[in-house]
């Protein structure tokens, strides 16, 4: 039954855990609006042959609605509507709220291909790869125009904008390869900017981190369109300008070690540390330890979790939201922080965690540069 | 047709009492504004189909077919603006409305005939100015311009986005114009309760266009602003909010569908109405929702940002209210359909579309309330599945309806019968490609295939094919269309004063009308669309 609603409705196969549960619900839909349908054209084909025109003169009573015929117009639908409704919104929480043992991957979107970053080890461009069964959260931004993140097997997509990080997650279900693509139109070759999810089971898992370990495995996976091909006689793109705004960017990539340590030596040389501790003394900044996580309260009297989110925001538009008690000094990093810098900064802060706190880390695969043992 | 016995048609009528072409261009004659209209919206069609069927043509194959990758993102560009803001919106309102709103309330024009001269004016300059950027060198954006990439996009934005920006001026006056038309014209007799429900939509149209419009100018005039000046409104580089755009265009656009849709709901009660010879189910139910949904239709902009990043408690409360939307149209349909019962129906061509037309909008519907399912929609958004939502519900219920109520005033505007054999197989092409060009459209949405691409997996083709041969069946029942219309301008039958005997009101001037539409001010004794009794046609 399940395998006929599907491949009747063309869906893609099913290989996220949120997956079965969103395609019930548009099951349960389809079928509704076509009972729907059937009725009310069933209705009117009744009329149009039991009330046919018999005579040009013809006088026809007059027949009005009462209150009850139009209360019953609105309750059915309505209840019906509310029901879906509640249902697809129970789901959609479950989609937009990532377990918080999930493991982290950085995604940047980029005209016209997606990168991928683990937080303790390789970049990767085009292939993600992830283990089966075990919730992923990405983290996403874009260095140029805003792309979306979809991936139809698994029923979900995001938006990644430029300046910010937007999240999503899933787990995968069965061990295999899927095609990620670009759902909102971000130029040229937006139709091309495809990538894939590799989902890989436990055993083939530990034995692609442990070659990880190793550094055996040079960082080639490409894009299915290559990633930075010029095609000749397009004019010069326009959005080149935020590259040349984000110098830094690209020297990331070459970079090596993990992200929390250049998050560190990144936050050193951009002076974070003139105002943040990062032991929790008090300083003209609020303190990094334990920062990632913490409800702040701020000067509007709400308070706000210290995610991802906030904390890009909070370096890109410091005076927009700030926390009580301390002054509208820090200066805006717009422009001036890459979107693989961020990154590296909110994974440094996410170390910075005191002794009594549990250590959520990602169990992303970890870089050795050198063949380390 | 036997109800010509009563044909005492007017010899002078607005067609021929003044013939120079001077007369046309300067005339404050509200019927003269509406055909001029007409042609301009029908020429808008004209050339957002010609686009349409480049744009099929292109995805007959996975791969390149007939035009480069950025010649198709130019084209879908053109396609939506020309569609949407050259075509839809002004077409009923603009065309239709101008022509037959004063009639039925009674009135010699609208209230102010040099404005509304003035918005034709107006949505003539801001259509060459978007139809020459377009050939200048064409925006690559899509209809909706997204921020960054329409300030960052390496083609010419900036004179599309004024040719909007100007079209914008003309709607809000034709609105206003048309506000005051019905809050002061009316005859006497014409009570609030009386007034047809045409004009009950077109009046709530018109509140929509003068509240939402200077939204979608603003937002146009930064854009431009940001690409011409680099103002850094959107650009993230800048301290700017490229998600700000899309709050603000969607703030416009979503009424902006109520916009295209209201009138055509309008068009729709009328048809049924007269086909079927009934007063309409629930006069107040049917008036009302058209407020209930131009009012809600203004707190339902986020349902197009569930992915965007924007709250999840955010989406949940534009998610339920968007259900509403659905249920004020839920309420018009059911009402139409029971407005059949106990009728004296004739399936003729208008009827057909009619038919047609709540075919597609329930459909529409539907999936519309399937996208407002925020899980359902994180799926779906951006994907064919929404592409041909919008095409069901949007171009299915503007162009079913502009094809009845072309049909259906026919008559009225130009005093001619059109052939009823050929505009019925015309109907019924049009009818049945537009659901083999678009049913195909859900499946490839629910296969995955995103909107605006111009290459796609393979797998995906054979129902790309199908699109493609339904629409040629469009663009074929079009050809039809076109071509007998014009031969019943002048080789049609006569008509008679009131060729369909309806009972709605702008039938008690002459078809066609006289120069000032009455020549004594007409009384309006009885409700609008009473059949109970047996009526001669009459002209004031
Ligand atoms: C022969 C009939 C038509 C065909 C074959 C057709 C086909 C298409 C195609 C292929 C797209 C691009 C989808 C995408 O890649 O995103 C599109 C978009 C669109 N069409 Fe049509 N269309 C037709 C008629 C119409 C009509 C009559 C209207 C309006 C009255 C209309 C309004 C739109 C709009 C608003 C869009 C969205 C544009 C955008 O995404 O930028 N279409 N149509
Ligand atoms: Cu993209």
């Amino acid at each position: 039954m399940e395998e006929l609603f599907r491949k009747s409705l063309f869906l893609p196969e099913q290989a996220s855990s949120i997956a079965k549960d969103v395609d019930h619900l548009h099951y349960a839909i389809i079928t509704a609006a076509l009972v729907m349908a059937a009725l009310i054209f069933g209705f009117a084909a009744y009329c149009l042959i039991r009330f046919r025109r018999r005579s040009e003169t013809d006088v026809t009573p007059r027949v009005q609605g009462t209150l009850g015929w139009e209360l019953l117009f609105v309750g059915v639908p309505l209840t019906t509507f509310l029901v879906w409704f509640y249902i697809g919104y129970h789901d959609f929480i479950r989609m937009q709220t990532p377990p918080p043992e999930a493991m982290d991957v950085y995604v940047v979107a980029k005209q016209w291909m997606w990168k991928f970053t683990y937080p303790e080890g390789p970049n990767a461009i085009g292939v993600l790869r992830v283990p089966v069964g075990k919730p992923v959260r990405l983290l996403l931004t874009s260095r140029d125009v805003i792309h979306s993140f979809y991936v139809p097997a698994f029923r979900i997509k995001q938006d990644a904008i430029p300046g910010a990080y937007t999240q999503t997650w899933f787990e995968v279900t069965k061990p295999g390869s899927y095609r990620v693509m670009c759902a909102e139109y971000c130029g040229l070759k937006h139709s091309e900017m495809w990538a894939e999810v590799v989902a890989l089971s436990e055993a083939d898992w530990d034995a692609w981190m442990k070659e990880q370990r190793k550094g055996l495995v040079a960082l080639k996976d490409a894009s299915p369109s290559g990633p930075e091909r010029e095609e000749s006689g397009i004019p010069a793109r326009r959005a080149a300008r935020y590259d040349a705004q984000e110098p830094h960017g690209e020297l990331m990539y070459a970079e090596r070690g993990t992200l929390p340590e250049r998050g560190e030596r990144l936050a050193a040389e951009r002076g974070c540390l003139k105002c943040h501790s990062v032991d929790g003394t008090a300083h003209i900044g609020p303190t990094w330890l334990d920062l990632y996580g913490r409800r702040e309260r701020l000067t509007t009297g709400e308070t706000v979790v210290a995610d991802e989110a906030y904390l890009t925001e909070s370096m890109m538009k410091p005076q927009d939201r700030l926390v009580e008690g301390f002054e509208p000094v820090m200066p805006s990093y717009q422009g001036q922080l890459g979107a693989a810098e961020v990154a590296a900064l909110l994974e440094y802060i996410k170390t910075l965690r005191s002794a009594r706190l549990e250590n959520t880390r990602s169990e992303g695969p970890v870089y050795e540069p050198g063949g380390g043992k | 047709m036997n109800l010509a016995a009563g044909s005492n048609q007017p010899a002078i009528t607005y067609l021929n009492h003044e013939t120079t072409v001077r007369s046309w261009l300067l005339t404050r004659d509200h019927k003269r504004i509406g055909v001029m209209f007409l042609v301009g919206v029908i020429f808008a069609l004209l050339l957002g189909g010609i686009f349409a069927m480049a744009l099929r043509i292109e995805l007959l194959t996975p791969g390149p077919t007939v035009m480069a990758p950025m010649t198709y993102n130019r084209m879908f560009t053109l396609h939506g603006v020309t569609m949407v803001w050259l075509f839809m919106i002004p077409a009923i309102p603009s065309a239709f409305g101008n022509f037959v709103l004063p009639i039925m309330l009674g009135a010699k024009d609208v209230a102010f005939p040099r404005l509304n001269l003035a918005s034709f004016y107006i949505y003539l300059a801001g259509s060459l100015l978007t139809v020459f950027g377009m050939l200048w060198s064409g925006a690559d954006t899509g209809w909706t311009f997204y921020t960054p990439y329409s300030t960052v996009s390496p083609t010419t934005v900036t004179p599309i986005l004024m040719g909007v920006f100007i079209i914008g001026f003309s709607t809000i006056i034709t609105g206003l114009n048309f506000i005051t038309t019905v809050h002061t014209l009316r005859a006497p007799g014409m009570h609030w309760t009386r007034i047809p429900l045409f004009v009950w939509t077109i009046y709530g149209t018109s509140v929509i266009q003068v509240v939402a419009t200077p939204v979608l100018g603003m937002v146009l005039l930064l854009v431009a602003a940001e690409r011409v000046l680099g103002m850094g409104i959107f650009d993230p580089s800048r301290g700017g909010d490229p998600v700000l755009f899309q709050h603000m265009f969607w703030f416009y656009s979503h009424p902006a569908v109520y916009i295209m849709v209201l009138p055509a709901m309008g068009v729709i009660t009328e048809v049924v109405c007269a086909y079927s010879r009934k007063n309409i189910f629930g006069y107040k139910m049917v008036a009302a929702s058209t407020f209930g949904i131009a009012f809600v239709g203004f707190f339902t902009w986020g349902h197009h940002m569930f992915v965007s990043g924007q709250s999840t408690f955010g989406s949940g409360v534009f998610g339920v209210l968007s259900m509403l939307v659905a249920i004020f149209t839920a309420i018009k349909i059911f009402n139409w359909v029971a407005t059949l019962y106990g009728g004296s129906i004739d399936l003729k061509v208008p009827l057909l579309y009619v038919l047609g037309f709540i075919f597609l909008l329930m459909f529409g519907g539907m999936t519309g309330v399937a996208v407002a399912t925020t899980s359902l929609d994180v799926h779906w958004h951006d994907t064919y599945f929404v592409v041909a939502h919008f095409h069901y519900i949007m171009v299915g219920a503007v162009l079913m309806a502009f094809l009845a109520a072309l049909h259906y005033w026919w008559p009225k505007m130009f005093g001619r019968l059109y052939p009823e054999r050929w505009s019925f197989l015309a109907a019924m092409t049009i009818i049945f490609g537009f659901i083999v060009t678009f049913l195909p459209q859900f499946l490839l949405g629910n296969m995955g295939m995103p909107r605006r691409y111009y290459e796609y997996p393979r797998e995906m083709q054979w129902l790309h094919v199908l699109s493609t041969a339904g629409a040629s069946l469009l663009a074929f029942g079009f050809g039809l269309i076109a071509i007998y219309l014009l031969w019943s301008l002048r080789y049609g039958a006569e008509a008679p004063v009131n060729a369909w005997g309806s009972r709605g009101y702008e039938w008690y001037s002459g078809s066609p009308p006289v120069p000032h539409n009455f020549t004594e001010a007409p009384r309006f004794e009885r409700e609008v669309h009473d059949y109970t009794v047996a009526e001669v046609p009459r002209v004031y």
